[in-house]
C-alpha cells in the first residue's frame, strides 16, 4: 500500500524552462573577454545595467530599484552584447544602444554624465571631473559614484584616472582597466 | 507598500522542474507543457502585487493547479462533440507508470488536485488545504480517497 504512495511520488518528466516574455527587465550573463558581465534591458529595450558584479547581485538590484518582474532571457540583450564584443576587440569606439543611469544616485547620474565629454582613447582624472560637475572638493564622491557606474565599459568610467596619473579602481580589475586604455591608446 | 520579493528568474530557477512534474501530473503528458507555461505566464503577471515574500514555492504550484483545472475545464467544452473522432491516445502498451497517472488524471477534479499537490507538490497538508481553500482535515480526507479510488482502479485493472 506504501508502494502507492512512493510512486506518486517518483514523477520524472522531459521538460524545459518557461519562455517568459512578458516580464519588465530581462538580463543576459555575457562571458566576455574582459570577464564575465551581466547586462540588463527594460521592455522597450534600453540598457540599464553592464556589471561586473555576479548574477544574484545584479538581479537582485534590478528586483529592488525597477521591478521584481527581472528574467533571464539573452536573446534580449543581443544587440548590446554585440557592441560591447564589437567595442572589447577594437571594432568599435562608441555605442548605439539608449542606455539609462536609472539604477545610480542623482549625484551618481551628473558623474556619469561628465564621462560623456571624455572621448575614446583620452582620460582625465577624478578631480576633473569633480571640478566639471562644480563640486571641485568632490572627487572621493566622484571616484565612488564611478566605482558603482551600473553601466560599467559603456559609460567609460575606465578613463578616468588619479590625479598622480595612477590607476585609481576599477569594478572589473586593475588588468581590465589597463586593457580597456590599451585598446583605446592603439598600444 | 514594499514587500522585498526576490527577482522573478529566482523563482524559475529554483522552481521550473517541481512546476513541470506537477503539470504533467495534472494535465498529462501532452497537454503538461501548456499548462506549464500558461501557470508561469500567470504567475508572472500577478507576482507584483503579492503581499509578502513568504513560502513562494506553495504559491507556485498553486497557480499551477489552478491553471490545470482551468485547462481541463476549456478542453472539455471544446472536445465535447469532437470527442468521438478524436484520435486515441497513443498507448500502444501502458507501462504501470502510464496507468497509475491515469489513474490519478480520472480522479474528481479536488481529489486529483489533493493528491498531486501532496504527493508531486510535496505540499503539507495545511499548504494543500490553503491551496484548495478548504480545511486540513478535508485535504487529508481527499488525499485518502484518492489513494482508495486509486487502489481500486489499480488493482482492477491488473486483474483484468
Amino acid at each position: 500500500m506504501r508502494d502507492l504512495e512512493a510512486a506518486l511520488t517518483r514523477l520524472d518528466v522531459r521538460a524545459r524552462p518557461p519562455r517568459l516574455d512578458d516580464a519588465d527587465v530581462f538580463y543576459a550573463v555575457h562571458d566576455a573577454p574582459v570577464g564575465t558581465l551581466v547586462l540588463a534591458a527594460t521592455r522597450e529595450g534600453t540598457l540599464v545595467a553592464c556589471s561586473y558584479d555576479t548574477e544574484d547581485v545584479v538581479a537582485a538590484r534590478l528586483a529592488a530599484r525597477l521591478s521584481p518582474r527581472v528574467v533571464r532571457e539573452p536573446g534580449r540583450l543581443d544587440e548590446a552584447r554585440r557592441e560591447v564584443d564589437a567595442y572589447v576587440a577594437g571594432r568599435r569606439r562608441s555605442f548605439d544602444v539608449p542606455v539609462s543611469t536609472v539604477l545610480a544616485t542623482p549625484f551618481a547620474q551628473t558623474v556619469l554624465g561628465a564621462l560623456a565629454r571624455v572621448p575614446y582613447g583620452s582620460t582625465t582624472t577624478y578631480q576633473a571631473i569633480a571640478r566639471a560637475i562644480g563640486e571641485p572638493r568632490a572627487s572621493r564622491a566622484v571616484g565612488n559614484a564611478l566605482g558603482a557606474n551600473p553601466l560599467c565599459i559603456v559609460l567609460p568610467c575606465h578613463r578616468v584616472l588619479r590625479t598622480d596619473g595612477s590607476l585609481g579602481g576599477y569594478a572589473g580589475g586593475l588588468d581590465v582597466k589597463r586593457r580597456l586604455l590599451n585598446l583605446e591608446s592603439g598600444d | 507598500m514594499f514587500v522585498g520579493l526576490p527577482p522573478f528568474q529566482q523563482l524559475v530557477d529554483a522552481h521550473w522542474r517541481d512546476v513541470a512534474r506537477l503539470s504533467a501530473a495534472l494535465a498529462g503528458p501532452r497537454d503538461g507543457d501548456d499548462v506549464a507555461q500558461e501557470a508561469w505566464a500567470r504567475a508572472l503577471r500577478a507576482y507584483p502585487s503579492l503581499t509578502h515574500a513568504g513560502n513562494l514555492r506553495s504559491w507556485l504550484l498553486t497557480v499551477t493547479a489552478h491553471t490545470a483545472l482551468d485547462a481541463q475545464r476549456s478542453r472539455a467544452r471544446r472536445d465535447r462533440v469532437p470527442a468521438l473522432l478524436a484520435e486515441p491516445v497513443a498507448d500502444l502498451e501502458p507501462g504501470p507508470d502510464e496507468r497509475l497517472w491515469a489513474g490519478v488524471r480520472a480522479l474528481p477534479a479536488r481529489q486529483r488536485q489533493a493528491v498531486v499537490l501532496h504527493y508531486v507538490g510535496g505540499m503539507a497538508h495545511g499548504e494543500v488545504a490553503r491551496a484548495l481553500d478548504t480545511t486540513p482535515a478535508a485535504s487529508r480526507r481527499l488525499v485518502s480517497d484518492a489513494l482508495a479510488a486509486l487502489r481500486v482502479a489499480l488493482g482492477e485493472k491488473e486483474e483484468a
